[in-house]
Order: structure tokens, then sequence, then C-alpha cells
């Protein structure tokens, strides 16, 4: 049906104290939505998306809940997890390039990884080679290396392998970073394809260039420090925010047709805190061109403060009070 | 000024280096003083490597690099250390430039050690102190840490803060900007447009087009090592002429406009030419019957406007 994430905790063990990456997250994504997930580095967002596949240490699971398709998902648990991974739950993941076995043929490696799925491989051929088809790869990449490809055919062929399945929920993290504009477009459109074409049900998107969000997210997620910060409809975020952190970060983005000379944009000064001790209250009232008293003592909830605008801010909360 | 004429670079390739791949062809530019120049293409369109024959990091096949009208090739010892105070470079990946056992600054005191021994360590230091706040860096924060403890902004700026240092007249910049988070790339932006105030001029090299836009004069798009085009940012950004170039921008992720459905093609759309035009292969536009089959010159448009396309005509019209 959707992924429902409530309140969800992943620390890092470190042997200094827990690093709180991940510090309560709720949000949901419908079926057939593609969630755009941006922030800074470090921000956690590759925490979230790598704790609801794969959840290793030093991650920790502190709590929270998750489910997908009216389903819990143990997320805590490496074993039980198996049963979902790849099939109901799988991911393109930063990498993807360097993700394929360098020493086996890719049609092989493909074949490997459906047996350890318990899947049959011939029976998945037509599909596959109708899939690569789509992503436009010839059907001999099955007897080539990786080696052979360039970086955005592997890139094709990792998203292929990923949703071969039909999962529920796909999640790519950072797919398009590394490309050319042009593979780079090429590419998001695909995302967006595997979607209308019910490949996946759920996908999350994960990018900090907020500019390939735009073109393909139907919903952008802001995160900030291990915080949610604002959730809206693409077209809000973009043209109406509310967070000051992503008024900033937005304004901060050259486009062509500005330049230097002209218009010059501005940084967001400072850095994000540590998240080994973060500070009490808001974690970006340091930065904050708007922060006030109650934002040193009290951390703002995520609220909905409009039909699908959620957002983490208590000078907007008095805002709309 | 630095002028490139005619340089083209040749890799062996292949396991035995039996294979040839030419990475850079037949390319010819200037460099004046306080100027920034973009060079733009996407990965294996040799934009890096020319960056790396400007530093003589690698050596030229054919053509002449020049620098105030010296050839940069015949420059030795002495000469040499001459040259690498006056022309530096910054690369992509802030972390890769650092060795992660030493403290950062020790960059630092090893451009003292070799440029500047005749500096005392108490002028050296103060020198060091304005460099960093030059580049937008606090010295007592950044001072005596390891790589690992700053971020890739700050190691990015210190990089700049040690070119500084050399009084360099001329900085390449190769994709500098990528590796860094959107909210600390407009920083590092600012701070070469401020630079270039300054009278460094500067070759950007990157891919993204509207960072290329934001703080260059003149723009050079580059395919299979040659340059397509060649103009003002103006003019190659509102007025492409080549249908490479054409392509690249309506590729661009905008924040005010959604991609136009112009579909972008990967698989070829023509079969390979053997001599010819480089781009024939994925041009919408080409036709074996017309001038394609040759390689088109890199013919001058319009005013300090080139583009290398034989019907930059009809391509100007259409689409």
């Amino acid at each position: 049906m959707s992924l429902q994430v409530e309140n969800l905790k992943v620390y890092y063990q470190t042997l200094r104290g827990d690093v709180k990456a991940l510090d309560g997250a709720t949000f949901t994504i419908e079926d057939g939505e593609i969630m755009g997930l941006a922030g800074e580095s470090g921000c956690g967002k590759s925490t979230l998306s790598n704790s609801l596949i794969l959840l290793k240490p030093p991650m920790r699971f502190v709590g929270g809940r998750v489910e997908l398709d009216n389903e819990e998902l143990p997320i805590w648990d490496m074993e039980k997890m198996n049963n979902f991974r790849f099939k109901k739950i799988s991911t393109i993941p930063q990498y993807a390039m360097n993700a394929m076995n360098p020493i086996r043929k890719i049609g092989k490696m493909v074949s490997e990884i459906l047996k350890s799925k318990k899947v049959d491989f011939k029976s998945k051929l037509p599909e596959l080679k109708r899939r690569l088809d789509l992503v436009e790869l010839s059907h001999d990449v099955l007897n080539m290396y990786p080696l052979e490809l360039s970086g955005g055919m592997k890139q094709r062929m990792v998203m292929v392998l990923s949703t071969l399945m039909n999962p529920s929920l796909l999640m790519a993290d950072e797919v398009t970073s590394a490309l050319d504009v042009s593979t780079q477009k090429a590419v998001a459109k695909m995302l967006v394809g595997f979607r209308d074409r019910e490949f996946v049900k759920n996908l999350m998107v994960i990018s900090h260039d907020i500019s390939i969000l735009y073109q393909i997210a139907d919903n952008i997620m802001i995160m900030y420090a291990g915080k949610l910060a604002e959730k809206a409809p693409t077209s809000v975020i973009i043209n109406s925010p509310r967070h000051p952190y992503t008024k900033l970060l937005i304004s901060s983005l050259p486009d062509i047709g500005v330049k230097y000379s002209q218009k010059k944009l501005t940084g967001i000064p400072g850095k994000p805190p540590l998240l080994l001790d973060p500070p009490t209250g808001c974690r970006f009232r340091e930065r904050c061109p708007v922060a006030f008293q109650k934002c040193l003592n009290e951390e703002p909830p995520f609220m909905e403060i409009k039909k699908g605008h959620f957002i983490a801010c208590w000078k907007e909360f008095e805002k709309n009070a | 000024m630095l002028e490139l004429d005619k340089i083209s670079k040749v890799y062996k390739t292949g396991t035995f280096g039996g294979k040839e791949l030419l990475a850079v062809n037949n390319v010819s530019f200037d460099v004046k003083d306080g100027e920034v120049i973009s060079l733009i293409g996407e990965s294996g369109s040799g934009k890096s490597t020319i960056g790396k024959m400007i530093l003589r990091l690698i050596s030229i096949t054919s053509g002449t690099i020049r620098l105030n009208g010296v050839d940069i090739a015949t420059l030795k010892g002495g000469a040499l250390k001459d040259y690498y105070r006056n022309v530096q470079g910054v690369f992509q990946d802030p972390f890769s430039s650092y060795n992660p056992v030493f403290k950062a600054d020790r960059i630092f005191r090893i451009i003292r050690e070799e440029f500047f021994p005749e500096i005392k360590i108490g002028e050296w230091n103060k020198k060091i102190d304005s460099s960093l706040r030059a580049v937008g860096l606090n010295p007592d924060e950044v001072l005596n840490k390891f790589p690992h403890q700053l971020s890739g902004g700050q190691l990015q700026r210190f990089l700049i803060a040690r070119a500084l240092l050399l009084d360099v007249q001329f900085l390449v910049a190769d994709e500098i900007i990528s590796m860094l988070d959107a909210s600390t790339r407009i920083d590092v932006l600012n701070l070469l447009a401020e630079l270039k105030s300054r009278g460094l001029s500067i070759l950007f090299i990157t891919h993204d087009l509207s960072l290329g836009y934001y703080i260059s004069e003149r723009a050079m798009i580059l395919y299979r090592g040659g340059v397509v085009e060649m103009g003002s940012t103006e003019q190659v950004y509102y007025h492409p002429l080549h249908p490479y170039t054409k392509m690249l921008i309506v590729s661009v992720p905008r924040l005010n406009k959604k991609w136009e459905e112009v579909e972008v093609k990967l698989k070829a759309k023509h079969s390979k030419l053997p001599t010819g035009c480089v781009y024939y292969e994925r041009c919408l536009f080409a036709d074996k019957d017309k001038d394609c089959a040759k390689r088109p010159p890199l013919i001058e448009a319009e005013s300090g406007h080139f583009v290398a396309c034989s019907h930059y005509m009809e391509v100007n019209k259409g689409v």
C-alpha cells in the first residue's frame, strides 16, 4: 500500500557515544509516489535509506516503526529482513557504478543473485531482456564484464537489476550525481518510467541536487542534522518554502542566467552541529536568521501546517497560529 | 597570458599499450589576464587532460602551450619552479589531495621550504593568516588540524589559499565544486570570482553549465577532445549554434522550468563515421550527404563566437 515510517531513530555507535544521525523521522510515501530527499552531506539522508534495507553495525536501531504494505518491517533483524530485501525493498546504491562483481560476466552475476533468492533465472530472462530494451541497453551486455561498460551503462544495468523483482519500495541514493547532464537526464527519466510502468510502487530518490528532484519528484523532504525539516509537494518546496533552512538552501543554487557580476548568491554561513552531542532545541538555530528564545530550549515538532505540508520551525508555527 | 596552440594528446591504451586514444585533438585558445574561461564537456571529453597539460603533469603529444610567450615544455629546473609560482591547480576531490597522516597545514610548510626559504617563520605565519582570511576561513579554527577534522569546503579553500601564497597568475580549477554541498558550493564560487577581480586568470573546468555561466566570461564546449563551440557565455548559452551544445543546455535540470519533452537519446542515431564530424553519431541534424563526412573546421559564425558544425545555420533556426 505505502511506506509508513514512525519516529525512526538510528544511531551510530562510536567509542565516544552515540552519533544521532537519524533522530526521529516520521513520514509516509503513498503508492506511486516519488519522494525526493535532500540535505547537506551528513544530514542523515543515506542513513535513513540504508537503515530501511541493511541496518548493520555500527548503525544501531534505537526505536520506531516501519510499515510497508501494512506489514511491519523487522529492520533491526538482519536475518528476517532477507525475506524482504530485493523482492519487496530494493536499492540502487550510491556508487552503483562499482556495485557489480568485476570478475563475473553480468548475465552470470544476475543469475547468481536470483539463485540466492531462489528465483529461476530462465523464467526471468525474457523480462530481463525486455527491461534492457527499455533502458536502451543491448542484450549483449549480459555476456560482458562490467569493465566493458561505460559509467552510464553500468548505472542503467544496476537499475534494471534492482527493480527486476518489482519491489514495493525502491531507494535510489545519489544515482545521478556522478553522471553528465545528458546521461543524468536520461537516467532520471528512466526512474520516472519505472514508476509509470509500475515496476516499483514507492520510490525514494536521494540527491543533494535539488534541481534534479524538482524535475522528477512529487514530494520533496528536506533533512537537517538528523531531523526532518520540511516536507511538501515539489512546487511548494521550490516556490514557497517555509522553513528557513529550505529557503536558504534554495536561494543558494546557481541557475543558467545568473551571473556573479549581476547577482551575487550567498551560501549558508556556519556549519551543522556535531551529532555526537547535538544541542538542545532546534538543531538549525545557530545558523538560522530568524531564531529566537524558544528555539534555544524547545525542539520544534514536525507538524502538518497545511495539507501535505509538514514543517519543523517555531517561527513558522507562530505565524501560522 | 596563457596561449594554447594546436595541442593534442594521444594516450596509449589496451593491455600492452597497443591502441591509441586521441584524448585532445588540435585545441587552441588563449586566456587573458584576469579572465575566467569555462571548459565544459562530458566525461571523456578531454577537459581534465587539457588542465593537466597546462600544469605539466602529463606531456603534450603535439602543439605548444606558452605562458607570456615562453613555451612551457622547454622549462627546466629553476625556470620550471618559477612556472609553478605562477600556475597552480586545484582538483576535484579535496580529501585525496592531502596526506591523511599529516596535519592539513603541512601544505603551507612545504610551500615555504620549497619556494620561500628566506622568509622568517613569524612573517610566514602572518602570510598564511592573511591568505586564509582571503579565502574566508578563520585561521584559529582551521590551523593545526588533520584533514578528516575539516569539511570538504574548508579543505578546498585551503588549497586555494595555498595557491594564493604563491601569488599565482593562473589557476586551473578542475571540477572543484562538484564534491561540495550546495550550501558551501556557492561560497567557493564567490571566492573564485573575487580572486578574478584581483587579476587572477582561471581555467574553470566543469560539467555543470550553470556554474560555468555564473562566473565566467567565455565558455568552451568540448566533445571527444575537440572544441565544438566557443564564445562569450551569453552567446553560447542563449544562442547555441552546435547541436551538442543545444542538447546539453536543454538537459540541465533547472528550478524554474521542467524538462522540456526533448528526448535525450543515448543510443547512436547513425552509425559511426571513420572520419568526419565527431558528433555525427548522436546528431539530430546530421546527414551523410551534407558535409558531415568531412571534419567541420572551427569557424567564426558571429563576432567572437566559433562553432564547428557544417550546418549551424539550420541548427540556429530549428528546435
